[in-house]
């Protein structure tokens, strides 16, 4: 007998002999906050995060501009802004060990943890928001939902190889219970609330 | 933020060596009482470690207060694990079917041998010699380290408190933070002698900077990577992996290969189940509405592969054990371990098994019931790690149960067995129990400490007797309800 029809038979004789119905599970909006968008931002801060101040002066992409200013190497995975190493030509995901800051897309956000959903699409490659020293994400508030009850009935779960929430960047307290932001992934994660079309016809360069 | 260096702590030149965990003497039962008492003889590390994990109790508690609907998620997620380890069977296959359909392997491993002779053949097969992995309860459990280590294979670490582990040959004494029982000037001497940091440098930022620069260049030429599993959706053929750090998905997402360690009783049915599950693990273990990272791989990258190893190693079998199985619903947050008196106060070395704490007490035993028969007794039965699991594991109601188990298999040691068997004798004669009681306050008030605190008596050990009343209850109810029934 292989192992797998050992393991299952040896389950089914142990199996407990009781009727437990799968219960439904109701999505618990009901006392959902009136500002999806300043509850994201709240629990995005209290993750460590950042929520960029929005821009005034017609350039929808200027806060982002002005993080850059000093990087030294800059990779996006939108279609917002080009960096200086295209994701097309990554053959290894070791090429990216460099990179300074990441752009990406949020395929959607969660007002109740502050998270972001990004997806092997979003990334082109996965190591992106690994590899990079600072993470700065684009999201649609038009994408917030309001809680993870909404986000798992999203189809990126069904439909993506890789899905990923972000809440905050990579953090330890292993020692000690001190507090250290840029354990072993991203320093810093900064979060840019941009409308899909905003930027579309006005893709600029750095 | 805390940002010191210990110099602003007093009396940092007396801070102790590390107390070391419970002596392993092979199948020989593990004495959790003497190594608890090592490790209460440490006053700087007990002092951190009973403060670090009652914040986290705390900072729980939060969490839970601040959402109206806890104790119903508690409910749903007792019933939807219920309920899948009830259609186990049904529920593997379910996974397996859609897993293989989005492209990965999938092995199954009757023990822990068989686990780590599979991962080493696909190792082999693509001429791995470097392994990364993130933290996994699982692979502590098989022994994969030691046994890739005879193949060869060099296993690299990547959580910050599992590494430290791993540097200075210690298991991990917690399932969520496996070196809260060591300061930082330990893991500063360790770093000093395994990755060469400034020995005389204990900030924790620094420590954490010195792992992360040492580690980054062996995480980015790996050979394959490897992660545990928090769950896998039967309906969607996911495996969900949460970490703080990000490590998991540097592990993951790097190297071509992709190996996933799990036991059989992570499954949930639905991913909307997972909502239920993944809103508490945080919350019950650091007090964090969620991880910084919530992953979910459903198939290998372009050009990649990705390998599932379904692991049973005695889990089918106490699937059938009537009072024991529901410990299989625990999704190993630590929340009960965090909020357990013994467990603060003893350090999760103490308990010389994998899993440490309550939930420790409970399936340790299935694994050896000799080696770990003491185990069940490091409890006060408070029963608070019964009411702070998310999963409503009845935890003190099994440790209590494990007892009866134990001293029925004789698997006690002898003081225990003739104190209960006194016990029992007295407590049977209520004549005699009256007469105990007077003599015992008499006693603990007249007697010599020595008479008191002895090797046969336990509850002396590191804590005062009660006071002695100065009249039993039944004298006080004779003289003042004249003996009126």
């Amino acid at each position: 007998m292989s192992s797998r029809d050992a393991i299952l038979a040896s389950i089914r004789s142990n199996l407990p002999k009781l009727d437990r119905p799968l219960p439904a599970v109701p999505k618990f909006g009901d006392d959902s906050p009136a500002n999806l968008v300043e509850a994201f931002g709240n629990a995005l801060t209290r993750m460590g995060g950042r929520l960029l101040d929005p821009d005034f002066t017609g350039d929808a992409m200027g806060p982002v501009r002005a993080l850059l200013e000093h990087s030294r190497l800059v990779c996006s995975a939108t279609s917002e802004m080009r960096g200086e190493l295209d994701l097309a030509t990554v053959v290894y995901p070791r090429a990216l060990a460099d990179v300074d800051h990441a752009l990406v897309r949020a395929s959607c956000g969660v007002a109740e943890t502050g998270s972001v959903l990004l997806t092997d699409l979003d990334l082109k490659v996965n190591a992106l928001a690994y590899l990079a020293q600072h993470l700065i994400v684009l999201l649609d508030p038009a994408d917030i939902v309001v809680n993870m009850h909404s986000a798992y009935a999203r189809p990126e779960f069904r439909e993506r190889r890789y899905a990923v929430f972000h809440s905050g960047p990579s953090a330890t307290a292993d020692i000690e219970g001190v507090l250290i932001l840029g354990a072993q992934g991203v320093r810093s994660l900064s979060v840019l609330l941009v409308p899909r079309n905003a930027t579309e016809n006005a893709e600029a360069a750095l | 933020m805390r940002k010191s260096t210990s110099d602003d702590r007093p009396g940092n030149s007396k801070i102790e060596p590390q107390p070391r965990g419970a002596r392993n003497k092979g199948n020989r039962p593990i004495d959790q009482a003497e190594a608890a008492e090592r490790f209460l003889a440490a006053p700087h590390h007990q002092k951190q470690h009973d403060e670090r994990l009652w914040t986290l109790r705390q900072r729980r508690d939060d969490q839970m207060w601040s959402m109206p609907e806890w104790e119903q998620m508690r409910t749903l997620a007792s019933a939807i694990k219920e309920h899948t380890l009830s259609h186990l069977d049904t529920y593997l296959e379910m996974f397996e079917t859609n897993a293989k359909a989005n492209g990965v392997v999938v092995h199954w491993a009757k023990d822990a041998a068989e686990h780590n002779s599979i991962v080493q053949r696909v190792l082999e097969r693509r001429g791995a010699r470097t392994l990364i992995k993130s933290k996994s309860m699982l692979t502590e459990e098989c022994g994969l380290r030691a046994d890739l280590a005879k193949a060869g294979v060099e296993v690299i670490e990547t959580d910050l408190g599992e590494r430290i582990q791993q540097l200075d040959g210690e298991d991990p004494s917690h399932v969520v933070v496996p070196a809260v029982h060591k300061l930082r000037t330990d893991v500063a001497k360790v770093f000093a002698a395994t990755i060469g940091s400034d020995p005389d440098n204990d900030d924790p930022h620094h420590l954490a900077g010195a792992q992360r620069d040492a580690t980054r260049p062996l995480i980015l030429n790996a050979d394959a990577g490897m992660t545990g599993a928090n769950f896998l959706v039967a309906e969607t053929g996911a495996v969900v992996v949460c970490t703080n750090e990000g490590n998991a998905d540097l592990c993951a997402n790097i190297p071509d290969l992709h190996i996933v360690s799990v036991g059989i009783e992570k499954l949930i049915p639905r991913s909307e189940d997972l909502a239920i599950f993944v809103r508490m693990l945080s919350r019950s273990a650091l007090g964090s509405p969620i991880t910084q990272y919530t992953s979910h791989f459903r198939g290998p990258r372009q050009g990649g592969e990705m390998h599932v190893v379904l692991v049973d190693n005695g889990r089918s079998e106490r699937l059938g054990m009537e009072e024991f199985w529901t410990s299989l619903k625990c999704i190993r947050c630590g929340a009960c371990m965090n909020t357990c008196p013994v467990y603060r106060r003893s350090g999760g070395l103490s308990y010389g098994a994998t899993y440490s704490g309550p939930i420790g007490l409970i399936i340790d035993p299935t694994f050896n019931a000799r080696k770990y028969s003491n185990l069940p007794f490091a409890s006060t039965l408070n029963g608070s790690c019964t009411n702070v699991c998310p999963v409503k594991i009845n935890i003190h109601e099994q440790i209590y149960a494990w007892r009866k188990v134990l001293v029925r298999k004789h698997e006690t040691p002898f003081v225990k067995r003739a104190a209960m068997k006194a016990a029992g004798a007295v407590l049977a004669r209520p004549a005699v129990y009256r007469a105990t009681v007077e003599r015992t306050n008499e006693a603990l008030a007249s007697l010599p400490r020595f008479a008191i605190y002895n090797g046969l008596n336990a509850w002396g050990k590191n804590r005062e007797m009660p006071h002695p009343p100065a009249e039993t209850f039944h004298q006080w109810f004779i003289k003042n309800r004249g003996g009126k029934r």
